[in-house]
């Protein structure tokens, strides 16, 4: 049974504007778009873009910590002349280059690439479609929402080549550090850092009140709460997540602001003294007031990176186990609790500021409390397989290999939410291992199970599912190769922060008796960066291929799915419905006893 | 598809679009405004005593105008009166009142922002004088025959500028005596003493501006994020009442909403000054 909207013809979609509709100029369409779809894939696209030079910067500094001191090949000549010979003289990548190498990365895969390719580009492009809305319900403040982020990934871009480099304090930007690393020169890095912040937060909160108002007010017809795809509910909590988290790091980036500026101290402390000298301040402010207002969105955080990723995947796995999910309901209220969790549990981050053990204890046992709904949504993912007829093509296979990633993810993050071992792991690069597994092999693999999924129906063709297994399989094996590493230079306590990647104490002429073997892991975890990316290329000929030589899909829903956005015609028009959507049953109706196909989709009468 | 729900209420809900969308700004708000005040609690009760140089107290008190102060919170509740009444009288559908009431209260919005300007300026040439010997005093001072103010703050000085510009002398106003609760003391006089203090025997010099003490950073902070908020909104309500007006012909159920959600966003920041007049001048 084919969806009804399958039968209807583009002339439909001309009459349903029967009002003064012109058709809009190059920049109406592209630039200055309020369509929900438009501006989805431009998120999709920048933050892909954002996401491959994060990555590129992350290559340059594991070269660095594989061969310390040695000039960077192909790009190290090119950093010097851009960049100036104090960041990397004769090619050779400085302690400064590094650390502003670092915090960038962060920042930029953080803020500028993956909370926008969930929330922005797929959010955008699927929720209203999943809901049966023809678009958001303020479409100029969804176009406003990514001329910010635009205007804020330019700024950040644009900090590289200011005197001083790009921020260098960490992506946590902690004070005083922040504040005193650049201190000849006031208009800095970290001050184009903190108004890239204010530009990225204001889209984050524009986004987050559309996305939330979309969905309590344009369900359509039948689409109760409980008939909802378990991705709307993902981007819902999500929503909730970057409303309330994101305004005290504004309000603490506008204090580091005037610390910069102005010569305020609300972080600086007293008898504060730099480079030998006293710092010419009034003192009497608290570093760890920037801790607590910059985790308080941290943490949160975390989960706007792995919430919509779940979502993606549980939308993945369904439609390709031929079974509804399994406790959908048990997900939805574990997603909530979730969300709700994720708001007390910030301060395990900061066990060793000395903030006092009774503090200590209380974030520990809410970061325990808040692993049982994780583990809830994961079992019940796992549990979903059970007796399924599993399709394994390339979205499903990454969607597949979520769920061990991420496991691993999330339980290695156990050991840093009791505070007596993550006295020992703090800092290291068992974190680096530990975060990484959650956003690197987990969001970033849900990412691509999206984008092999949702490709047809964006672009009416398909993609190239041989590249896509090889794009899945190198993958795989490289992301683990360079992260499993980490945990044991980890528990070899090496440090996160060291820009020789530790031979200062591993090295052969430390004498402090430490493991030399971990100096040979950064080697391993170099090549295999490499790796990693090569096997981004068959992903990227396949991509730009199949936008323009790809199979064309021969129906509406190819995937013989039973969500909204698969009753659509493909690519989905402006107003995407061709008449009004209703929803009669929820939204994983797969192999229903009695039915005549093995799918029933949501909008089906009978 | 037209977009449904503009302005008509969802059944089931029983909202219109914009009235979700300026609560859940206005939960963000509340965040925002949240963090700078959970700021200021935090730096308030972690403060070093013996930090501010006038008193034996860790935390300035008693230094911001308090009759001015209350006149401004009587401007602010005042408009948001006469912005519930605007709407209101566009419900019973008397155009010419609404418009003005909006204007009172978009007069009150800029009445309470040229106070607060008055106050700034005068923040700006208040200092902090702590001498070699260990007194401290504050008082309004005049370099060279000039008072520096917020007008003209690239005039601000300090010990290193003094010395810099080769300045000899500065005349203070000394402000009266004050209790440990920051009340000036009763029998100090309403006159001034203005005493000259050569330069040569100040440590410190600095005016009641963000530098000088966190307490005038959370404050100027607080109250310039404030002000740009009234700002914001009497922009807005202010286009409603002239240019914006022109929707009450042509769509009259959707104007009105645009009255109530501004009028909502307008007590927002009324509620906020509500919080912040008590927390940073009174207590």
């Amino acid at each position: 049974m084919q969806s009804s909207a399958s039968h209807a013809h583009t002339s439909a979609t001309d009459s349903s504007h029967g009002h003064a509709h012109h058709e809009p100029g190059f920049f109406g369409k592209y630039i200055f778009s309020t369509d929900h779809k438009v501006i989805g894939i431009q998120y999709g696209v920048s933050s892909l873009l954002f996401l491959m030079f994060g990555f590129l910067l992350m290559l340059v500094m594991r070269f660095q910590l594989a061969n310390p001191g040695k000039a960077i090949p192909v790009v190290g000549a090119l950093l010097e002349k851009v960049l100036g010979e104090d960041m990397a003289k004769g090619g050779i990548m400085g302690g400064d280059l590094y650390n502003s190498f670092g915090a960038m990365h962060g920042t930029i895969m953080v803020f500028l690439a993956i909370v926008p390719v969930l929330f922005g580009a797929f959010g955008n492009y699927v929720t209203p479609l999943q809901i049966g809305a023809p678009d958001m319900a303020f479409p100029r403040l969804n176009m406003a929402s990514f001329h910010c982020y635009f205007l804020g990934g330019v700024v950040m871009f644009a900090s590289f080549f200011t005197p001083g480099g790009a921020a260098r304090s960490g992506w946590t930007s902690y004070s005083p550090l922040a504040s005193v690393t650049d201190l000849a020169n006031r208009f800095d890095g970290q001050t184009y850092w903190l108004m890239g912040m204010v530009l990225l937060i204001t889209s984050s909160l524009l986004g987050s009140v559309n996305f939330i108002a979309t969905i309590i007010q344009l369900r359509c017809r039948g689409m109760s709460w409980m008939r909802m795809p378990f991705f709307v509910w993902a981007q819902f909590v999500t929503g909730f997540l970057l409303l309330l988290a994101f305004p005290p790091l504004e309000a603490a980036g506008l204090m580091q602001l005037m610390d910069n500026l102005f010569g305020s101290s609300f972080f600086l402390p007293q008898g504060l003294v730099v480079n030998g000298t006293a710092l010419p301040v009034s003192g009497g402010g608290s570093p760890l007031l920037w801790q607590h207002l910059f985790w308080f969105l941290g943490h949160p955080e975390v989960y706007v990176l792995i919430l919509p990723a779940i979502g993606i995947v549980a939308e993945v796995i369904s439609n390709n186990i031929r079974k509804p999910l399994w406790g959908y309901k048990s997900m939805v209220y574990a997603a909530m609790s979730i969300g709700f969790l994720s708001f007390i549990v910030w301060a395990h981050h900061m066990y060793l500021t000395g903030m006092g053990t009774k503090v200590a204890t209380f974030f520990q046992t809410t970061t325990m409390m808040i692993s049982i709904p994780s583990v809830i949504i994961l079992t019940a993912l796992f549990i979903s397989l059970w007796g399924g007829s599993i399709r394994f093509n390339s979205a499903s296979l990454f969607a597949l290999s979520f769920l061990p990633m991420f496991g691993i993810g999330g339980l290695t993050g156990l050991p840093l939410g009791f505070n007596a071992s993550d006295i020992f792991l703090h800092d290291s690069y068992y974190v680096i291992g530990h975060f990484h597994y959650v956003v690197a092999p987990g969001t970033m693999f849900a990412v691509f199970a999206g984008i092999y999924y949702w490709f047809p129906k964006i672009t009416g063709r398909h993609m190239n599912e041989l590249l896509g297994k090889i794009h899945w399989a190198g993958s795989l094996f490289f992301m683990n190769c360079v992260f499993a590493p980490m945990f044991i230079q980890g528990f070899k306590g090496m440090s996160r922060r060291m820009s020789d990647g530790g031979t200062t104490y591993f090295g052969p002429d430390a004498g402090i008796g430490a493991d030399p073997g971990v100096l040979g892991l950064n080697k391993m975890i170099f090549m295999c960066a490499i790796g990693l990316g090569i096997a981004q290329i068959p992903f990227i000929i396949n991509f730009f291929s199949s936008i323009f030589a790809g199979k064309r899909t021969t129906s509406d829903n190819p995937w013989q799915a039973t969500t909204l956005e698969w009753a659509t015609p493909t690519p989905p028009p402006h107003g995407n419905f061709l008449q009004e959507p209703v929803a009669y049953r929820g939204p994983y109706e797969y192999s229903v006893p009695g039915a005549k196909t093995d799918f029933t989709p949501q909008g089906d009468k009978n | 598809m037209e977009i449904p729900y503009t302005y008509k209420a969802r059944p089931d809900t029983g909202l219109y679009n914009a009235k979700v969308g300026i609560w859940l700004f206005l939960a963000s708000e509340i965040m925002l405004f949240g963090a700078l005040f959970s700021a200021y609690i935090l730096l308030r009760v972690s403060a070093p005593v013996g930090f501010w140089p006038d008193l034996a107290l860790a935390w300035p008190r008693g230094l911001l105008n308090i009759p001015i102060g209350t006149f401004n919170t009587a401007v602010l509740i005042t408009s948001s009166v006469t912005v519930v009444l605007a709407w209101a009288s566009l419900k019973m559908n008397n155009f010419a009142r609404f418009r003005v009431y909006m204007v009172i209260t978009v007069v009150c919005a800029f009445a309470f922002l040229g106070i607060k300007s008055f106050e700034y300026n005068d923040k700006f040439s208040h200092y902090v004088v702590r001498l070699k010997d260990g007194k401290a005093l504050t008082g309004h001072i005049e370099v060279n025959g000039k008072h520096p103010g917020f007008w003209n703050f690239q005039d601000q000085w300090d010990v290193a500028k003094l010395a810099d510009q080769k300045v000899d002398k500065i005349k203070v106003e000394v402000d009266p005596e004050r209790d440990i609760h920051g009340h000036a003391k009763k029998h100090a006089g309403h006159d001034h003493e203005v005493r000259e203090i050569a330069v040569s025997d100040i440590q410190f010099l600095g005016s009641y501006t963000p530098s000088t003490h966190p307490f005038f950073a959370v404050y100027f902070l607080i109250t310039a994020l404030h002000g740009l908020h009234v700002l914001g909104g009497a922009l807005v309500l202010g286009y409603f009442a002239f240019p914006g007006a022109k929707m009450w012909k042509s769509n009259p159920e959707q104007f009105i909403n645009r009255i109530e959600v501004g009028g909502l966003f307008w007590h927002f920041v009324d509620l906020v000054w509500i919080f912040l007049f008590p927390v940073v001048y009174l207590l």
